[in-house]
């Protein structure tokens, strides 16, 4: 291990994409971070790779990686990784990386991809940046990044002229922005949440000429301390906020009448073809279930059109939602922090106005 | 049989933050608290000790002042605390923290059926990070968002929360567990415990205590030698305020103006 981190950080090259795949299927967050993926290995002029664990996987899935960027895809093979353990994942992983060195690993910041950065991390000895929102290589890129988003003033700010990776995340419950590098040591890693990156459109090419290589790692039963017992499925179907188009989500304002609140908001987004969603507040008191969350510790939205109702609009709330094509909020407190973020609001009852609205929207829908 | 539970102090960013002007966080201007999954951490380390009686050592790496959080812990319930406490210390990333929480943790000692708790995520840095990191440094398993934990033998079997599910996993001792809000209710500090705190001890490691520690590497610790630096920090974007309107008739007028419905 000393060897391997005391190597010059330019004896590493590509960027890497660990693709995490459930019970044999693909999760989307693989395609958001190839897609980003692509952007930093172009800018680079290095091969993008997708690294795959499991058993027996559907060639097939294997190969669509490469429609989504991938030039190669590592497919490491045991049955001791057919499904996640810590250990297992992490010794394929981190023996893979310690052979090929890449320069970049991005890994997705979900409950698995959460558990194996850190891991490897430090095995790895390196840094690891946490759910990032945007990655840049390229300094040009990443000063036009911070004209648009933060008050620094580019022009007359001193940025060193290199290519290491400008990992940028929210931090202190998203009241502050930092951008995080990690110069001495490689590979530079990250962890990215789902949603936060867009998926690219496929690319049949790419698919049809990816480079597949099979791996056998050195893994055996005795590498793994954790026995998996059960894995169980939540009985009802979840809630597909990330992928919705529209999200009507519902706050602490539906207290009155939980029931007609929810009511409401499902009535809402049907008419505008979208899901519900909600705030912490509501979901802590189980009104609806958890994966309905949205923000900082819930899920990462940018819909066409985001409807919050009886949301005073927290910090942690907005870090979630604030990047959704139009925002509507209606609350009934005119000072609420949630029209700071909105793109229209309308104090108001929302026991009133959502009705109203949805009869409004029927009205213009039959017009068109 | 220890518990041995890693407790960090946080500031409330519940409620007031407060942001200096270069974009830093003006720690002084804020009221600090346990970190909530700590919490958690901590409550499950006393269950255990209901049902088992071993000991509880609650660690934190911070400031002196974080030594009243270690009093109110042991007034839960708590044995003994460890303060992990130096200038040199200042400024680590979390491969720098974990690599110093793993050295006090090994001179604390981790026996055979002794089990590491820490809190999934801290609510200021956010990164989740450290527990994983320090189990990686001490050789233990871990187990991340933990949300049930029954001790069987030389055993634990727990439930690791999914987004759509969950897991349930056998795992040896010792290990590291990360706790998350639903893993239980904390309980309340006790009027004995209350009592009984400032008679307990509490142990103040500095940097000599731990610089041989061969977990230690001199070299990657603090601000200096942290792999991650904060290469510039900024506010966060605030949105231009949108347009107010009066009534939902306007507002779908507008909407259907701009082809949204
Ligand atoms: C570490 C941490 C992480 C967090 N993560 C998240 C997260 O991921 N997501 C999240 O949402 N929160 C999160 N929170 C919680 C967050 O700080 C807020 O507490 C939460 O978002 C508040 O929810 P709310 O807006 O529904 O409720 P409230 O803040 O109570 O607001 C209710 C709003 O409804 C309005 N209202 C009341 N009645 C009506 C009515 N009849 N019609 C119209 N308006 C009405 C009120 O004016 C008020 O503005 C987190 C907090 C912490 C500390
Ligand atoms: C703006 C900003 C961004 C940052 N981003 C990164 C980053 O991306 N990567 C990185 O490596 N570092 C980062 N850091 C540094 C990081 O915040 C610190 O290293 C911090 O001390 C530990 O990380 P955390 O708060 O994220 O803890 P987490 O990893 O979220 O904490 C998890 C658990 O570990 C235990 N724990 C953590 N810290 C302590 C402690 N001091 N004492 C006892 N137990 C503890 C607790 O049980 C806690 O619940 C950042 C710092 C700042 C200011």
């Amino acid at each position: 291990m000393a060897e391997f981190n005391a190597m010059d950080t330019a004896a590493f090259k590509g960027v890497w994409v660990f693709c995490e795949q459930r019970e044999g299927q693909m999760q989307t967050i693989s395609y958001q971070l190839l897609s980003e993926g692509r952007k930093l290995a172009n800018d680079l002029g290095v091969e993008l790779c997708g690294v795959v664990m499991g058993s027996e996987l559907n060639e097939d899935y294997i190969k669509a990686l490469g429609g989504y960027g991938a030039d190669r895809v590592y497919y490491i093979d045991s049955p001791l990784l057919k499904d996640y353990t810590t250990d297992g994942y992490a010794k394929a992983l981190c023996d893979l990386v310690m052979d090929k060195k890449p320069e970049i690993v991005l890994i997705g910041a979900t409950n698995l991809g959460r558990d194996l950065g850190p891991r490897c991390a430090a095995r790895l000895h390196t840094g690891l940046t946490a759910d990032c929102t945007h990655l840049d290589v390229d300094v040009e890129k990443y000063k036009d990044f911070l004209r648009t988003t933060s008050n620094i003033d580019v022009d007359n700010t001193k940025f060193e002229e290199n290519t290491n990776l400008k990992m940028t995340r929210p931090a202190f419950g998203g009241h502050l922005m930092a951008t995080i590098i990690c110069p001495r040591f490689r590979p530079q890693m990250s962890t990215v949440r789902p949603g936060v990156m867009q998926t690219q459109p496929y690319d049949e090419a790419g698919a049809a000429k990816v480079v597949i290589e099979k791996i056998t790692p050195e893994l055996t039963a005795d590498d793994i301390h954790v026995e998996i017992l059960d894995i169980k499925k939540s009985a009802k179907k979840l809630v597909d906020l990330i992928g919705a188009d529209v999200v009507v989500s519902v706050g602490r304002g539906i207290s009155s009448d939980v029931e007609e609140g929810i009511a409401l908001a499902e009535e809402l987004a049907g008419v505008l073809g979208g899901v519900v969603g909600a705030s912490r507040a509501v979901t802590d008191e189980g009104w609806l279930s958890a994966d309905h969350q949205v923000g900082q510790t819930g899920k990462t939205v940018h819909p066409r059109i985001y409807v919050a109702l009886g949301i005073s609009g927290a910090i942690q709330h907005v870090a979630g939602m604030q990047d959704s094509e139009t925002i509507i909020a209606i609350n009934k407190n005119e000072s609420a922090p949630i029209f700071d973020v909105a793109s229209y609001g309308i104090v108001g009852d929302l026991y009133k106005v959502v009705p109203e609205l949805i009869k409004e929207i029927r009205a213009a829908k039959s017009a068109q | 049989m220890k518990a041995i539970v890693c407790v960090k102090q946080v500031p409330d960013t519940q409620g007031k933050v407060a942001v200096k002007p270069d974009g830093t966080m003006d720690r002084a201007a804020m009221a600090t608290i346990t970190n909530p999954d700590d919490l958690n951490a901590v409550e499950a380390a006393l269950q255990l000790k209901d049902e088992t009686g071993c000991e509880v050592v609650v660690v934190t790496m911070g400031p002196p002042p974080a030594e009243g959080m270690l009093r109110e812990l042991i007034a839960r319930g708590a044995d003994r605390g460890v303060l992990v406490s130096g200038r040199e210390f200042g400024g680590s990333d979390t491969f720098a923290t974990s690599q110093i929480l793993a050295a006090a943790v090994n001179k604390i000692g981790v026996g055979p059926e002794d089990i590491v708790f820490c809190g999934r995520q801290a609510i200021d840095g956010d990164t989740a990070q450290v527990g994983p990191q320090i189990a990686e440094k001490l050789h233990l398993p871990q187990v991340t968002y933990v949300t049930d934990i029954k001790k069987d033998g030389n055993n634990v079997i727990v439930k690791r929360q999914l987004e759509d599910g969950y897991m349930e996993l056998k795992v040896q001792t010792p290990c590291l567990l990360t706790c998350i809000k639903e893993l239980n209710t904390p309980r309340y500090m006790s009027v004995s415990g209350i009592f009984e705190c400032f008679d307990k001890p509490i142990d103040v490691f500095d940097y000599n205590a731990l610089k041989d520690d061969p977990l230690i590497e001199t070299d990657t610790i603090g601000l200096k030698g942290s792999p991650t630096n904060v290469y510039k920090s900024f506010a966060p974007p605030v949105k231009g305020a949108g347009m107010m309107v009066e009534s939902a008739a306007q507002l779908v007028g507008m909407l259907n103006d701009k082809h949204l419905i």
